[in-house]
Order: C-alpha cells, then structure tokens, then sequence
C-alpha cells in the first residue's frame, strides 16, 4: 500500500492529474458551447416558423371565420411531420389539430410553452417533449402551434453521454498514464537514491545505473557518477595524506618522545639535557615546517579565485631566487648558470611564485648531483632560463642527477611522495607539491621531463604583454 | 623594555612573560581584546604584542584602532594564519610585524627588539659603526680598519640590516624578510651560506671577529669579546 501511496505522490503523477483536470474542464467548456449554440439556434429557427404560421393562420380567420381556420388547422393536422396542432374554443372544446389533449396548466399559459404530450403510435402510447405557442384569437378561440422535439431532446442526450463516457474513457487512461510515467520515473530516482543511501553508508564504489538511453535521466546519472569518482579520489588522496602524515609526522614525533625520555633515564647531567632540549627543539622545527607546508599546499588548493593579485617581472624574480641560492650552489659545488631572460610580466602572487622557484631550485640543488660521479664539465651544473612563449613564460631548472624515471613523474607531485632513494635527505617532501599547487592556482603546470641526462622541471605560467612589448 | 602582551592563552602568555623578564624587560599581560585595548590606550608601552584570534576583541581591530587615535607604538602581530594574504590583513591594518604560530621566542625576542629600535631616532644614522667596521650609507662604502671592502649588492644589504641592530640577534627569518622580502621557509638554510661569504669578506682577515652565529637563535654583529 504505501507503494501505492509513493506513487501517487509523485510529481509525474500529480502532473498527469493537474493536466487531466485542466483538459476535461477545456473540453467540457467547448462540447458545452457548441451544444448551447445549437440549441439556441435550432430554438429560434423553430419559433420563427411557428410564429410564421400562427400569422398565416389568424390571417385566414380573419378572411374567413373559424370554419375555413378549422379546416386549414385539420388539413395541416393531416400533413406528416412533427408539427402539432390544436384549435379550441373558449371552454376549452377541441375543434380539431393532431394534438388531443393538453394539460389545463398549459392552457392557461399563452406565448411560448415547452410540454410533454401523449402520442399514440403503433399501439402504444408515448410521452414526447414538444414546444408550441399559444394564441388566443379573438372570440376567445385559442390556437395552439406546436413543434415535436422529442428527437432533439434524445438527440442532447446522446451528445451528453456520449462526452461523459469520452470524459471517463480519457480519465482512465489518462490518469493510469500518469501512474505508469510515474512509476517508471519513481524507479530511476529511487535506484539513484539506492545508490546514494550506500554511499552514505559507506560504500564509495558505488554508481548511479546509467539506462543508455541518454535521456535528461541519464545526463544526470553520468554527472553525478563523475562528481562520485572525483569524491573518491578525492577521499583516496585524503586517506593517503592521512597515511603519509602518519608516517612522516609519527615519525619525527616519536623520535622526539624518545629523545627525552632518554634524557630523562639519564643521569641529570645539565649538559646532557640541554642538549636533549635543543635536539628536541629541532625535531619540533622540522614538524612545524612539515604542518606549514602542509597548511600551505590546502590552501592553495582549495582557493581558486584569489584576490590581492600583483603584476610582477617574472625575470626578476627568477633571478632573485638564483642569487639567494647561489652561493649553497657553490658550497655543494656546484654551478648555477642562469641564463638572462628579459622583463616578463605576469599576474599571481610574487610571493607563492618565488617560493615555488625556490622549491625546485633547493631539489635540483639536494638532488642534482651525479650519483655516479661520472665526469664532464657540465655534470655539475644548473641551469636556469626563463623561455618566453607567445601566450605563457617558461621557467625551466634542468640538472643533471640521476632524474626522476618517466613513471614516477606524476608521483612526486603528490604529498609526502619522496622516492626511496632519496629518503635519507632532509625535507619534507612537500617542495615540488607545493610547487605544483602554486603553478595550478595560477592556471599554470608544473611538468618533469628528462634533462638528458637529469632532471628538468619547467614551470608553466600565463604571461601578460608587457608595455615595452606593446611599443615593438 | 615595556611590552604589554594581549594573549587569552594564559599558559602561553605565562611562558612570554617569563622569557621577556630573562631578557631584562617587563611584560603586562591582558587576556582579552577590550582589556588590551583599554590598556594600550592609557598606558605607555614600548611594544605591543597582540593575538590576532582574542576574545572581544580581535588584534586587528586593536591595531587599527589604535592608529586610528595616532598612536604610534610598535605592535607585532601573533597569528595561527600564516598564509600570504593573512599576513597582508595583518600589515594593513597597521601591524609592523607579523609573526605565525608557533614560534620560536628568541624569534620573537628578537623581532621585539628590532621593532622597539626602529622607533628610536639613530635609525637615520648615515654611518652605522661595530668596532672598526664602518658602513657608510651615503657613500654605499664598507671600510675594515681603513681597508675598503668591496660587498656584493645584497651582502651590502645584509650587512647594513646586521648593522642597524648591532649588538642584537637577527634571526634568519628576519634577513630573509628585510633583505630579500621573501616571507617562506626555504627548504634548505640559504641564509647561513650568504652570512658565511659576508664574514669570509668582512671577518676572514681580521683578528676579532664581529659577526658572531648565535646558536639556536641567529646571527648578531657587535664589537666585543666572546
């Protein structure tokens, strides 16, 4: 029962009827009209050919007194047809006419009169309506000159079951249209709700059922299905952050735990903890720094639209991050070479963008270096250049350490990701994530490739042209 | 020094209290940002140490009105929100210093200091002077015992804001704002590197040494005995 009821709760079911009502109302409205027009119109066409008669009639007995009007009323009586007569005197005798008798109410009445009257045919009697006028001529005879209609009135009967039954037929079918379109439309909505139902439950991989038919239905189970497979990812990446914090901060964490309660079991020599201290100290540096870059990558990537923005010389900036790190170049032995770019104007955070520049100068800087040794003079060397392309600038930093292979491209994009090699290094491991947070909230890439040997990581922005550019 | 510290965490304010009396200076605290603000206002104070998340009363709105009223003390601004543009709001709205939470206090110590001299009048020095070591700001010269040293434009910047707070610890996060404008954590410590080639060139050949490594908290130059 309470399927039932669902059903007839539905919209496409409360359409159906809201339409159904308005369209029988039409139609009633119209089969009305033209029912009551013709009546009218049959009515007078009627009248006026009685009236015309009761003229010719009066005018003969005036001519001839009542006996030629006698004769004119049984002559017409005589006449088949369906048109009624009856000529009486002032008490009420019958003269003549095919109508016998006529109730007293009627004959007390003049003018137009509607009536049923007793005609007998075939042996039997049966009641017919009629309409008639009465007039009264002079000497107080009455004149009665009627019209059968018995075969109109059957004739609007019909018409008027006829459109009931026609109403019923439509109700029927309409109204069990509606049920089915509902029914069917009530089952695609509730398999979608199934499937959000599990979903909330818990159930990720679940998706809504797509019928193929490519209806408004199915645009909708597709969208929703896409929105539910980036939800996913989204919660696959959330559970692997969660993952690698666990790992990369537990880590730190319980190495700092350690580290006192060492110290603590140690006998208390001041030396010993200070030195206890400022280790921990240190390993709680490197957390915060880790929770930074962390806070920073989720900012930017859940800010799309940023205000505050700056136009700025990216040359300048790039040049500017060379020179801060330059000299930890030389220290590491190695050589930045930069090669000069001229004014190049975009729009974004100076701030975020050097950041980003220094984040994977610092990794070509840690990593860069041959893990071989192998000789050449340009093994160990950075380089540096800013490329400008018609529509975008690109900043591109190639080293020439071991690389990253094709595969794992992608990877060390993601949070945490450090390859194992590399695990002994410091860092967070955050540097080319942020990076590539950075270079995606300004409609830009961060892209890897083969440096040939090395790594070469160009970082893609949107360039604005510059005035000094306008002039050439 | 006289420092009023607006701070609701009273645990944490207690710790700031405690390292600004080892430092030799007094600190009042104020727990919410009515109170503070009533206190900034009466009061004199050498810096102001504001929360920016306060009960009542958030710090900028301190801040802004202070400045409102012409009221020109030094306030640093305290803030969990480290993001770029949080730093702007703070800054903007009259802060001269914006520090993120968690912080180290000799960071904040010494940005406290550097705040509280900068509204001292020598700051328009043209010469700053450590030892033999002169900086001449007109000239954009550098001069060891009458030797001339010849300073790269950014190791000429850095040593200038060293010399400007000589005798007080700079810290790397400070040279990286005041002389290169970068507000982030470079991953790898790019500041050491610099101060070494600036103390290979300004220290290297010299018997005392003037800029001196301060260990967990930065750098200081002064002219003076270890």
């Amino acid at each position: 029962m309470t399927g039932l009821i669902k059903l007839l709760r539905t919209t496409a079911f409360r359409y159906s009827l809201i339409y159904f009502g308005l369209f029988a109302a039409a139609a009633a409205g119209a089969v009305f009209y033209i029912y009551w027009q013709t009546n009218a119109l049959l009515g007078a066409q009627i009248e006026s050919a009685i009236q015309a008669e009761i003229g010719s009639l009066d005018q003969q007995y005036r001519q001839g007194g009542i006996e030629t009007l006698k004769r004119a009323v049984v002559d017409r009586s005589e006449t088949p047809g369906n048109s009624l007569y009856l000529l009486a005197d002032a008490e009420g005798r019958h003269l003549g006419g095919n109508l016998k008798a006529v109730s007293e109410e009627l004959w007390n009445s003049t003018g137009r009169v509607a009536f049923i009257y007793r005609r007998a045919l075939d042996n039997r009697v049966e009641e017919r309506y009629a309409f008639a006028v009465i007039f009264r001529l002079a000497n107080g005879y009455r004149l009665v000159v009627g019209r059968d209609i018995e075969d109109r009135r059957q004739f609007g009967e019909l018409v008027r079951s006829v459109f009931l039954w026609t109403l019923a037929g439509m109700a029927i079918v309409g109204l069990g249209g509606g049920l089915l379109v509902g029914r069917s439309l009530l089952r695609r909505v509730e398999s979608m709700t199934e499937t959000t139902r599990n979903i909330m439950a818990g159930d990720l991989s679940r998706r809504v059922p797509v019928s193929g038919s490519d209806d408004e239905f199915d645009r909708l189970a597709v969208s929703l299905n896409e929105m539910l497979k980036r939800i996913e990812e989204l919660i696959a990446g959330f559970k692997e952050v969660s993952d690698n914090i666990a790992h990369d901060l537990k880590t730190p964490l319980s190495r700092l735990r350690n580290r006192v309660e060492t110290a603590l079991r140690e006998p208390a020599d001041p030396q010993t903890y200070r030195d206890a201290l400022q280790a921990t100290i240190e390993d709680a540096d490197e957390l915060i720094k880790t929770f930074d870059a962390l806070l920073s990558i989720a900012r930017l990537e859940s800010g799309a639209a940023h205000p505050n923005l700056e136009r700025f010389d990216l040359a300048a900036v790039v040049t500017d991050v060379c020179e801060l790190y330059e000299p930890l170049a030389e220290e590491r032995g190695m050589v930045l070479d930069l090669t000069p770019a001229a004014e190049t104007i975009v729009e974004g955070k100076r701030e975020l963008i050097a950041q980003a520049v220094a984040n994977i100068l610092d990794n070509a800087i840690k990593y860069g270096t041959p893990g071989d040794g192998s000789p050449g003079a340009n093994a160990k060397t950075i380089s540096v250049s800013l490329d400008r392309q018609p529509e975008r600038a690109d900043i591109v930093i190639g080293d020439r350490g071991p690389g990253v292979p094709p595969e794992d491209r992608e990877r060390v994009f993601r949070r945490f990701v450090r390859l194992e090699a590399s695990r002994s290094l410091p860092g967070s491991g955050l540097g080319l994530s942020l990076a590539a947070a950075v270079a995606r909230l300004h409609g830009g890439t961060l892209t890897l490739s083969d440096n040939e040997p090395g790594l070469k990581a160009t970082l893609s922005l949107r360039r604005l042209a510059s005035a000094a550019e306008g002039g050439r | 020094m006289r420092v009023l510290v607006v701070e609701d965490d009273v645990k944490a304010a207690s710790y700031l209290a405690n390292a600004l009396r080892e430092s030799g200076h007094t600190s009042e605290l104020a727990t919410d940002g009515e109170t503070g603000l009533e206190r900034a206002q009466t009061d004199q104070f050498d810096v102001l140490v504001l929360d920016r998340m306060l009960p009542r009363r958030d710090g900028l709105s301190i801040v802004e009105t202070l400045r409102r009223d012409g009221n020109r003390t030094p306030v640093l601004i305290l803030s969990a929100l480290g993001a770029v543009d949080d730093r702007v709001a703070g800054l903007r709205a009259g802060g001269d210093d914006y520090l993120t939470k968690p912080y180290a206090f000799s960071e904040l110590l010494a940005r406290i200091e550097a705040l509280a001299r900068r509204s001292s009048p020598e700051e328009a020095s043209p010469k700053y002077v450590v030892g033999d070591l002169v900086l001449d700001r007109l000239a954009h010269k550098v001069m060891r015992g009458g030797e001339a040293i010849l300073l790269q434009p950014r190791e000429y910047r850095l040593l200038e804001y060293l010399m400007k707070n000589a005798g007080q610890v700079v810290t790397r996060t400070m040279l990286l704002e005041h002389v290169w404008d970068y507000h982030f954590d470079p991953q790898t410590n790019v500041i050491d590197v610099h101060i070494s080639r600036l103390r290979a060139k300004i220290d290297k050949n010299y018997e005392r040494p003037l800029l001196h490594t301060v260990r967990g908290a930065g750098y200081m130059i002064r002219d003076g005995a270890d």
